[in-house]
C-alpha cells in the first residue's frame, strides 16, 4: 500500500437514476456542435486528508463516513481512491 | 403539551409554522434548535419545517439529518409520536432514514413555486385524519428537489403498506408526477410504526388562513393538537 494521508471519494449516481444535470449539460454540449456524445453523467468527489498515513483501518473509516453521510446508497455508488 | 417546531441552520418556514400554531390555532408551540439533545418534556408532536438547511450541501437534508436533535426525533417516532416533515423537513426525514427513499432534483432541473392539485390518498389516517379519503385539495409547492425516488422494491413495499399519503393529481404517461417527475406521483408519504410520520413536499402552513389564499393545509397542522 503506498504511503499517503490523502484519499478521494468518488460519488456517482446509480445508472437507474435520472441525472437531470448530466442531461442538461449533454444538451448544451450538443448545441456547441459536439454531436458524437452518447451520454454524460455528473458526479462529485470529496478529498479527505488525514493526520496520519492511511492504513486498512483508516480505509474502513473512510468507507464508513461515505456510507453514513457522503453518499446515499438509495441513489449513489462511491469508490475510495488513495492519492 | 406543546408542538415542537425544529430549527436547523437555514430553515425558513419555522416561524410561519409557529405563527399558525400560536395565532391561528391558539395552541402551545415551541421552537427547538438542531443541537438540542432532547425534545421538551411536554412535546406531543414534532414539525420539521421547510427551508434550505445547510444550503442543501451534499444532498438536500443530508447535514440536518445528522444533527443531535434527530436522535430524539427517531426515539419519538419509535414510540409512536406524531412527526410531520414539510418540504425540507420531508427531505431530512428521508436522509435520516425515518422515511424510505429520497427527494431528487425536479425533472425540469428548475425550482418550482406554484399551487398544485393534490389527492389525499391517506385521508382518515394519521396526520390526515381530518380529511376525507381521496379528498381533493390544493396546496403550494416551492422546491428544487421534490422528485421522490426509491427502488422498485421499495416502491412495491410502499404501495403494499398503503404509505402513499398524498399524490399529485396530474400524472405523466408512466404515472409519475407531471410537475416534478416524482415516482408514483408521490407528494406525501406515511412512515413510522403506526403511520405516525408524514413527510410532504407541499406547504400546508402556507394555506392555513383564507386571507392568504386558502386553508386546505390547516387540518394537517391541527392533527398534532388532538
Amino acid at each position: 500500500m503506498p504511503t499517503t494521508n490523502k484519499a478521494r471519494v468518488l460519488i456517482s449516481l446509480r445508472e437507474d437514476v435520472l441525472d437531470v444535470q448530466g442531461q442538461t449539460i449533454q444538451a448544451a454540449v450538443k448545441e456547441l456542435g459536439y454531436d458524437n456524445i452518447k451520454n454524460m453523467r455528473v458526479g462529485k468527489f470529496i478529498e479527505i486528508e488525514l493526520n496520519d498515513p492511511i492504513d486498512s483501518t483508516q480505509i474502513k473509516q473512510i468507507e464508513d463516513i461515505s456510507n453514513d453521510i457522503l453518499a446515499n446508497p438509495v441513489i449513489e455508488d462511491y469508490k475510495v481512491e488513495l492519492l | 403539551m406543546s408542538v415542537a417546531v425544529l430549527q436547523f441552520s437555514a430553515s425558513n418556514c419555522d416561524r410561519d409554522t409557529l405563527y399558525v400554531y400560536q395565532k391561528v390555532l391558539n395552541a402551545e408551540c415551541t421552537l427547538v434548535w438542531q443541537d438540542e439533545t432532547s425534545l421538551p418534556a411536554q412535546t406531543k408532536g414534532v414539525i420539521l419545517p421547510g427551508g434550505f438547511s445547510f444550503g442543501d450541501y451534499l444532498r438536500a437534508g443530508a447535514m440536518a439529518a445528522h444533527r443531535p436533535i434527530m436522535s430524539s426525533v427517531k426515539k419519538f417516532v419509535d414510540v409512536g409520536g406524531p412527526v410531520i416533515g414539510i418540504c425540507n423537513g420531508f427531505q431530512i426525514l428521508c436522509e435520516a432514514k425515518i422515511l424510505p427513499g429520497i427527494l431528487l432534483p425536479n425533472k425540469t432541473g428548475r425550482f418550482i413555486c406554484k399551487e398544485v392539485s393534490l389527492q389525499v390518498n391517506g385521508g382518515g389516517e394519521g396526520a390526515l385524519r381530518f380529511y376525507k379519503k381521496e379528498e381533493q385539495i390544493a396546496l403550494p409547492i416551492a422546491h428544487h428537489d421534490g422528485r421522490y425516488f426509491a427502488s422498485d422494491e421499495t416502491i412495491a413495499k410502499i404501495k403494499a403498506n398503503r404509505q402513499i399519503a398524498i399524490s399529485y393529481t396530474e400524472k405523466d404517461e408512466k404515472g409519475d408526477a407531471e410537475v416534478n417527475g416524482s415516482r408514483e406521483a408521490i407528494a406525501g408519504l406515511f412512515g413510522g410504526p403506526n403511520k405516525n410520520v408524514l413527510g410532504l413536499m407541499p406547504h400546508p402552513e402556507r394555506r392555513s388562513e383564507m386571507e392568504i389564499g386558502g386553508d386546505d393545509g390547516l387540518r394537517i397542522l391541527q392533527s398534532l393538537l388532538l
